[in-house]
């Protein structure tokens, strides 16, 4: 790895300096495509479930992101990220049902920021107590404020609700521009103003000198004090900051469902959007995006097909953490210098192989798949019969066939990928060392 | 009040020593390796289950043994081949990999043995009551608990500072070079502690399972409690998680028989709490009620007062 690692450094850039004004248009120009996109795709996918998946999408890339500022930025890993969605999104509640009962002239479009500055105060409170500590004590002290707050929503009931949760109804507020906001699609907009919003102050924020120090108190504390900051100021600013945006997605999600639970404090909130930012890729800042949009649309279609997709989801998460540590988005990156070198002849040249390393990871996926469904179906909903379908497939999971299957395309995708590895692994080093050259020849 | 008192002792420390039989292997896995093992309350319920269905097969007694091995041989292997793999990317990832292994791990409890409680009981030949204190009938199977934990709190405390073995563990959780140049297999010796440890995890297991509830969310309860004792110990101070399961187990204990809430103090000084609003509950709420988050509670107050824990030396 590492000496692939010097092979990029080596590589030559394909463009030397700009003029300024070029400069500032290519790095507006992927905002205004994402903007646009934002605006383009509810007309393709305009169906009630498309919508409310996008809607969902949105809301959990903000919450990604900010987890992102924690653990990808700052190296603070958070198993109580929740806490500051759960309580942006109650206060939010709880604030436009003040709105609506007392009809003051609020609009619902600046509804989110009673969420942020939720999320902001507790990020302060909490973040008092917990940026003290980093590493893994951090990450105990996150979990234990986690589970004190997430015990608490079932005792006060008051203000969270009890089991049911605190509902609200958006259409009550303040109409502008005839907007009831009653409709789905009028909801997505708002969710996607806000957050493209957030996305681009997230963005901007991890530029700033302080964004930089955040990466230096990830990277290193100590050297950070000796250049004169404090790291455990740098680690509770950027907390709070966290903590805000968190609230922004919370009161989002308050008023796409209209409603808020118990459940958005929890322990399993906070994994989701742990697993969503990392399998996605922390420390790039497109890596929380892929990984929101992704895990919601596994949450939904794989919840659909199966019942264990949670165990799919923690296999992935697992496969992730051990063979692609810097998440989806690293995978991508890794290809990021032959791009710029514009040795796009070696790019081409990889995908050959990959097709080849595919089948066997294919493979091992076919018979995971198969191993956890007639399991499943056997331990559990062995009552209704032995038969399942699989792949549109009737699949017996009494007899042998199938059983043999699955234990060949496992130990068959193992072997094959052993295989194969090496054959991708000196792919990769060839088109360096084509790119390397060309770079040489111009 | 004689009663409640020792009642709620004895219990406070048979769950303190419970909560010690896992904070132990917790404790020696983190000084060991640095990695808070976020699976360790997953071994303690496949224990549970592991029990349960050699019980059905064989009967409590093969159980007890059995589970707490096969148990310990799952942690060995995870230690030898996920988390030795992933500690060349660093601290975050072994952290994060054992937070995804405990996922994983309660949705292939469900996926067996599925959502619902299990029928794991106490076996007739300890389903007796052992003494009567005052009018209450203490049973035999409590007793029981509390032998096999204090026994195994004996044994390992003699293995570590008695035997050789224990030398060379606590040689390498501080000098692992060291230990590893006098030709020692100092990789082995992690995964014999993995392995341990989570087989301590699952004898907690194996004899919690018939006294409380088996079920797949028994480790999502008992977790982070297991945290909190390891945090207010002192991360890594064996003596310090001892003292830290103790308390919490009585504090917890206690607070359980406590009918008091704040509305009730003051009303006693004749003041009169306001009623109504969001937060009204905060007054009415009774000690024994938030006793689950009284761990929680502990947690934030030994952060701020004592940020090393108890006992603790080192700011990890």
């Amino acid at each position: 790895m590492s000496d692939v690692a010097s092979d990029v450094a080596k590589l030559p850039a394909r463009s030397g300096l700009h003029s300024a004004a070029p400069a500032l248009a290519a790095r507006l120009a992927p905002w205004i495509v994402l903007a646009a996109a934002f605006a383009i795709l509810p007309t393709i996918f305009s169906s009630g479930s498309a919508l409310t998946m996008l809607s969902l999408m949105g809301i959990m890339i903000v919450f990604a992101l900010s987890y992102n500022m924690l653990l990808g930025e700052t190296g603070l890993l958070s198993f109580g990220h929740a806490v500051y969605y759960g309580l942006g999104g109650f206060l939010t509640v709880h604030v436009m049902n003040v709105v609506i009962h007392d009809k003051l002239p609020v609009p619902l479009p600046l509804v989110p920021l009673v969420g942020a500055v939720a999320g902001l105060f507790f990020g302060i409170v909490f973040g008092s107590v917990s940026t003290r500590r980093a590493a893994t004590a951090f990450a105990m002290i996150s979990l234990g404020i986690g589970e004190l707050v997430a015990s608490s929503s079932l005792i006060l009931r008051g203000f969270f609700g009890g089991e049911e949760g605190v509902s609200t109804n958006r259409t009550k507020l303040l109409h502008v521009l005839a907007l009831n906001f009653g409709p789905q699609i009028q909801v997505y907009y708002l969710i996607a103003a806000w957050c493209l919003a957030c996305m681009a102050a997230m963005y901007a924020l991890r530029r700033t000198p302080f964004g930089r120090m955040c990466n230096a108190v990830r990277e290193n504390p100590e050297r950070v004090q000796f250049v004169g900051y404090n790291p455990r100021t740098i680690r509770f600013i950027a907390f709070s900051f966290a903590g805000l945006f968190a609230g922004v997605a919370g009161a989002l999600s308050a008023v796409n469902f209209e409603l808020v639970n118990s459940a958005t404090v929890g322990a399993e909130q906070s994994g989701l959007v742990l697993l969503a930012a990392y399998i996605g890729g922390i420390g790039n800042f497109a890596g929380p995006v892929i990984g929101a949009i992704l895990v919601t649309w596994l949450e939904v279609m794989l919840s659909d097909v199966t019942d264990v997709w949670q165990l799919y989801f923690g296999l992935l998460f697992i496969g992730v953490v051990m063979f692609a540590p810097r998440g989806i988005a690293g995978l991508l990156m890794m290809h990021e210098p032959l791009w710029r070198a514009g040795a796009y002849g070696a790019l081409l040249r990889l995908a050959p192989t990959y097709l080849l390393a595919l089948v066997p990871g294919l493979m091992l996926v076919a018979g995971l798949i198969l191993v956890i469904e007639m399991t499943y179906h056997l331990s559990v909903r062995a009552s209704e019969g032995p038969t399942i379908t699989l792949f549109h497939v009737a699949v017996d999971t009494t007899s042998a066939l199938p059983w043999g299957a699955a234990a060949v395309l496992l130990c068959g995708g193992l072997l094959l990928l052993r295989l194969t590895r090496p054959v991708v692994g000196a792919a990769w080093q060839d088109a360096f060392v084509r790119a390397q050259a060309a770079g040489r020849g111009k | 009040m004689l009663e409640l008192v020792t009642i709620s002792t004895l219990n406070g420390v048979l769950y303190g020593m419970l909560l010690f039989l896992m904070a132990s292997g917790l404790t020696l896995i983190f000084s060991m390796m640095g990695v808070l093992n976020f699976a360790h309350a997953s071994f303690y319920m496949l224990g549970a289950f592991f029990g349960f269905q050699i019980e059905q097969m064989l009967g409590f007694w093969p159980a007890f043994f059995v589970a707490p091995v096969l148990v310990g041989g799952v942690g060995a292997l995870v230690e030898r081949y996920g988390l030795r793999y992933v500690h060349r990317h660093g601290p975050v990832a072994e952290l994060l990999f054992t937070f995804g292994l405990a996922f994983v791990i309660v949705e292939i409890v469900q996926m067996i043995w599925g959502k619902g409680p299990v029928d794991y009981r106490v076996p007739p030949s300890l389903d007796f009551s052992a003494f009567t204190v005052f009018s209450t009938n203490y049973p035999a199977y409590k007793m029981f608990e509390l032998a096999t934990a204090v026994a195994i709190f004996a044994l390992l405390f003699g293995v570590l500072t008695r035997t050789r073995v224990g030398l060379i563990i606590q040689a390498s959780l501080t000098h692992p070079h060291m230990v590893a140049m006098l030709g020692h297999n100092v990789p082995r010796v992690f995964m014999l502690v993995f392995g341990v440890g989570s087989g301590l995890a699952a004898v907690a297991g194996v004899i919690a399972g018939p006294a409380l509830i088996t079920q797949s969310n028994m480790a999502a309860a008992l977790g982070p409690i297991l945290f909190v004792v390891v945090v207010v110990g002192g991360l890594g101070s064996l003596a310090g998680a001892f003292l830290a399961s103790l308390l919490i187990g009585l504090v917890q204990t206690f607070a359980v028989s406590v009918n008091l809430s704040v509305a009730d103090v003051l009303g006693s000084i004749g003041v009169a709490p306001p009623t109504g609003g969001l937060l009204s509950d905060v007054w009415t709420v009774t000690v024994a009620q938030i006793a689950p988050i009284i761990p929680y509670l502990l947690l934030v107050l030994i952060l701020i007062f004592r940020p090393v824990g108890l006992l603790g030396t080192r700011e990890h």
